[in-house]
């Protein structure tokens, strides 16, 4: 197992270092850098910038110094407010952030898991039929449809829920849904799917003939195999929900990370953008790398052959 | 039925003398019944009319595209033209999906939205295509060192979080129908290089393995006529499920204002625009926008599955 | 001894995109105490779907019993509700599919395979069922089967794994095992000592054993009696020297000839040649005529019936048949 982890640490550093360094160059080759006095919006903020960036230095210098700091979680100051640096922003936002994100994750797999198994042990009956229709349209309306539709029903028409912010968990519920929709059913698709491949595996047969009732075989030699798939798409689900913050939180103008992104985009705030990213991706690659962690944990055969196949 | 009761009965006597005498010698074979054999695209062609929900995906989208290329014209307002005397009117006779908060006409966008969201999945999932055949062919071919490192990389670049590459690209770049394509294209061949790959070591082997048994001059006829159709299925599923999200991507762009920048419009950016009146009871700015990107997507995710399991060689008999 | 199963005129279908698979047509055959009884037959005839059909594990839909009954202890198995199946599975008929790579369960251990019949069955508590497990693994031939209880399926090799299946299906020390091709999957040592082993569980404990095979081999080696079956009938059964020393049987004759003998010297190989028919729609008569050197008129028309030769031994081919005789002795 061990060896397994240092591996796979080694290529989460190397995915990072790549964001990073395409981060970096990629916001220095925006004509005229966008790190100059013309956008800065006051001489304090312009002295935060050359101090974080080092612009007098060569642009090799300037690059290996913002790894040094984003090494030490420092993640630059923000053009548009003196006051306000990247670190902080996160500090405020990142909370909000984390607590929608996982919210959904969790309702996401959870219910994406039920319904999933529910569908292909009732194969081709009303259950699966009804799964599959909801998992359907889960798949084919993008969330911030749905957020929008979710408030137009449940706030305006009906007026049971609270249209915007974060201020109780009554104000979770609408975009915990919206968020949550498309993963769930893209997880109980392949649960689905998986679960009806695995109960044609042999060993399935094997544990039928020995006579254990078809409880145990569900869920004691069915349902783990049948994880396997769906634990490896879990890491690019919560790369989804973490995009999919941002418009919800714009929607639902909910003070997290992703609002603070999105206004850095729109005010063209590129230190904030950059800072951002890279923290977005940091969060996304821990996520990766814990999900790996997990499927060696579930699947037993992994420790002998460590291959990165997946 | 009627043989059973023949074998009950049997012993009767009643069988002529002459059906015991020895048949002409015969050289086995003869009870070879032909089925209709069809090829690999008309079996998988049948499969697939077989399915409803992806022929109704397949219908939905001819329409859809017909209207994208008709829509705007069938309308007599231009997609970008205002009139601020008609602001935000409901569905008529005169404006059939109403009217935005600048007047223009909400049927004419919504087509010529229909032509962006098409555009941009088409494009995508032609460019993944053309990357990914030479990315994934490459590496299957070459095999050995080169594969080795070639997926390496891949496994790097996996890990990247493809909206907000797709984002950054676009901040970089400023927003254009272009850049969208572009930055959609950036990490999304990589799912389709890897199948790529994996179908041609497939078929690397089995070259292999006919090629060292001496079968002769048909090993390439088998190849093509068999092999080829088999590795082709995994690649048309990945084609057309690569549509719907590039779709997706562009709403999600246009939506955070990144993507189709006004007076034109797409889907993505008529259902940010519908948000702030939504409250107001505006709901056709919403709907007609909201209704055909979840239909298209819909339809293009049906299709996929219904190819997935048509040409899904297990699945043949 | 007496008989423990008694399989009469069992037919199984499956229902395919193509049509119907009639894939066992009429099989009747007994199995006695203590017996070891191989069924053969070339691949695709109904050997494990007759034996899976037994279990009750075909996959149905698509599959079904159509007719027939499998008694067992007075007892029709074809007409046991699943609940009450659960109870005779791995109990008293435990079985050995085809293909040990893929019978274990990748995520679990091999002693919780092993032990949880135990468990379901007899209500063992989990320690008492591990040292049974330990003692079945030895008997198997595992060394150290303390540590190897608690490894996963692919630490073991081929061979140790088809141990392991059969240690599971043994540990509940069942009346009737079913070993579906237990061996072709593993090289020639590895295959004597499956077989030996078998011998030695059969003396220890008295089980029935039902062997399927393609191999003569195997079936020379370890079989009491020989069912010989095709395209979904049994078309000849008959104690291990009938067979091998006097089939009756065209299709019998020509499986023997077809495969070397190490008894006979100048023994010429021939091989049979076509296919079987296809059984989306089997012929009307006897299904190996269109294969059979002497073949009549008769046999592409009527299905022979069966005839008796000897205590045990009986075939269905109408070269049995009075008529068939007098017509060719009067040739000659
Ligand atoms: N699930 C199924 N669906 C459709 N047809 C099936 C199914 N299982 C078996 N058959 C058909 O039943 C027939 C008998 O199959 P069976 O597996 O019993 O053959 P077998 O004698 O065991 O052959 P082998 O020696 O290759 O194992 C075959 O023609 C096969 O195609
Ligand atoms: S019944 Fe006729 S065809 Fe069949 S095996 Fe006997 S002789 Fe041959
Ligand atoms: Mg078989």
């Amino acid at each position: 197992m061990l060896p397994y982890i240092l591996k796979r640490i080694g290529w989460m550093l190397a995915t990072l270092w790549v964001i990073i360094t395409l981060t970096f160059f990629l916001m220095h080759s925006i004509p005229g850098s966008p790190f100059n006095e013309e956008r800065a919006t006051s001489e304090a903020v312009q002295k935060n910038l050359e101090e974080y960036y080092h612009l007098d230095e060569p642009l090799f210098i300037q690059y290996v110094m913002y790894l040094k700091s984003v090494v030490t979680f420092d993640f630059g100051p923000s053009i548009k407010k003196s006051s306000q640096s990247v670190n902080e922003m996160l500090g405020r936002g990142f909370p909000v952030s984390f607590e929608l994100g996982m919210a959904t994750l969790v309702l996401a797999v959870v219910s994406g898991l039920l319904l999933g198994v529910a569908a292909a042990l009732r194969h081709n009956g009303l259950i699966d039929y009804i799964a599959m229709t909801v998992a359907v349209i889960g798949i084919s309306v993008p969330n911030f449809v749905l957020a929008t539709f979710l408030i137009q029903q449940m706030s305006v028409n009906l007026g049971i829920l609270p249209v915007a912010t974060w201020a109780s968990p009554r104000h979770m519920i609408l975009p915990v849904a919206a968020l949550a929709t498309g993963p769930m059913a893209i997880i109980a698709r392949l649960t689905r799917s998986s679960m009806l491949e695995v109960l044609t595996q042999d060993y399935i047969r094997t544990a039928k003939a020995k006579g254990l009732s078809p409880f145990k075989i569900v869920f004691k030699h069915a349902l783990k195999n049948a994880l396997l798939p769906v634990v490896t798409i879990v890491g690019s689900l919560a790369a989804a929900i973490l995009t999919g913050t941002f418009v919800i939180e714009k929607i639902f103008a909910i003070p997290g990370m992703g609002k603070y992104f999105v206004e850095s985009i729109n005010q063209r705030d590129y230190p904030v953008i950059m800072g951002t990213t890279v923290f977005y991706s940091l969060v996304l690659i821990i996520m990766l790398f814990l999900v790996d962690i997990a499927y060696g944990l579930l699947d037993p055969r992994i420790k002998l052959h460590q291959k990165g196949e997946r | 039925m009627a043989v059973r009761k023949l074998q009950e009965t049997n012993h009767s006597p009643d069988i002529p003398e002459s059906w015991f005498s020895p048949l002409e010698k015969n050289e086995g074979d003869a009870e070879v019944v032909s089925r209709p054999s069809l090829s690999y695209w008309q079996d998988a062609w049948h499969r697939l009319m077989g399915n409803k929900l992806a022929m109704i995906g397949l219908v939905f989208l001819a329409v859809l595209s017909i209207m994208a290329v008709i829509g705007p014209m069938l309308s007599p307002y231009d997609v970008t033209k205002q009139n601020l005397l008609n602001q935000n009117m409901p569905p008529s006779s005169a404006h059939w999906f109403g009217t935005d908060e600048l007047g223009r006409d909400v049927f004419s966008r919504t087509w010529y939205g229909a032509r962006i969201s098409l555009f941009v999945g088409i494009a995508a999932a032609l460019i993944d295509f053309f990357i990914g055949v030479v990315y994934g062919g490459v590496a299957g071919y070459k095999g050995g060192r080169t594969d080795h490192a070639m997926m390496r990389v891949i496994e790097v670049l996996y890990g990247l979080p493809y909206l907000l590459v797709v984002i950054l690209i676009s901040v970089v770049m400023g927003p254009s129908l272009a850049t969208i394509i572009l930055a959609l294209s950036v990490t999304g061949w990589i799912g389709m290089a890897r199948i790529v790959r994996g179908q041609v070591l497939q078929l690397k082997n089995y070259e292999f393995v006919l090629a060292s048994k001496t079968f002769g001059t048909k090993t390439r006829r088998i190849i093509r006529k068999n092999l080829l159709p088999n590795t082709m299925g995994p690649i048309i599923v990945q084609m057309t499920l690569t549509v719907p999200s590039a779709i997706f991507a562009e709403a999600f762009l246009s939506f955070l204002g990144l993507g189709i920048q006004p007076p034109f419009a797409s889907w993505g950016s008529m259902a940010s625009d519908a948000l702030p009146v939504i409250l107001s009871g505006h709901w056709w700015r919403l709907f007609f926008p909201a209704f055909f990107i979840s239909l298209t997507m819909f339809s293009f995710n049906v299709l996929g599955d219904g190819l997935q399991d048509a040409l899904d060689p297990k699945l043949r008999r | 001894m007496g008989k423990i199963l008694e399989v009469q005129n069992l037919h199984v279908s499956f229902k395919t995109f193509g049509g119907n698979v009639q894939a066992v047509r009429g099989v009747s055959v007994d199995l006695y105490k203590g017996e070891t009884l191989a069924i053969v037959g070339e691949s695709g005839c109904g050997k494990s779907v007759t034996f899976q059909s037994v279990m009750r594990l075909i996959p149905e839909p698509p599959g079904s019993i159509d007719s027939g009954s499998i008694f067992y202890k007075n007892k029709d198995l074809s007409k046991l509700s699943d609940k009450q199946m659960r109870k005779i599975r791995g109990k008293d008929i435990s079985m050995i599919f085809q293909d040990p790579m893929t019978a274990l369960n990748p995520t679990l251990t091999v002693g919780d395979q092993i032990t949880e019949g135990l468990i379901e069955h007899n209500s063992m508590s989990k320690r008492a069922a591990c040292k049974l497990a330990v003692n079945m693994l030895e008997l198997v031939g595992i060394p150290d089967p303390d540590t190897r209880l608690n490894q996963y399926p692919h630490q073991f090799s081929g061979g140790m794994r088809q141990r392991i299946v059969i240690a599971m299906a043994l540990v509940c020390q069942p009346e009737i095992l079913i070993a579906d091709e237990p061996t072709t999957a593993l090289d020639v040592t590895i295959q004597a000592q499956i077989l030996e082993l078998f011998k030695e569980v059969q003396e220890k404990t008295g089980v029935s054993i039902i062997l399927i095979t393609h191999d003569l081999g195997v079936v020379a080696q370890a079989a009491d009696r020989i069912a010989v079956m095709y395209a979904g009938k049994i078309v000849e059964t008959g104690g291990r020297r009938d067979i091998f020393y006097s089939p009756q049987h065209p299709y019998t004759k020509g499986l023997l000839h077809s495969v070397p003998r190490l008894d006979l010297d100048d023994q010429e190989l021939v091989p049979i040649h076509g296919t079987p028919p296809d059984l989306f729609s089997p012929p009307l008569g006897c299904p190996f005529a269109a294969r059979c050197n002497e073949a009549m008129e008769v046999c592409t028309k009527i299905y022979p019936y069966r005839t008796q030769l000897s205590d045990g031994h009986h075939v269905e081919c109408w070269l049995q048949d009075e008529r068939a005789k007098q017509l060719q002795s009067g040739r000659v």
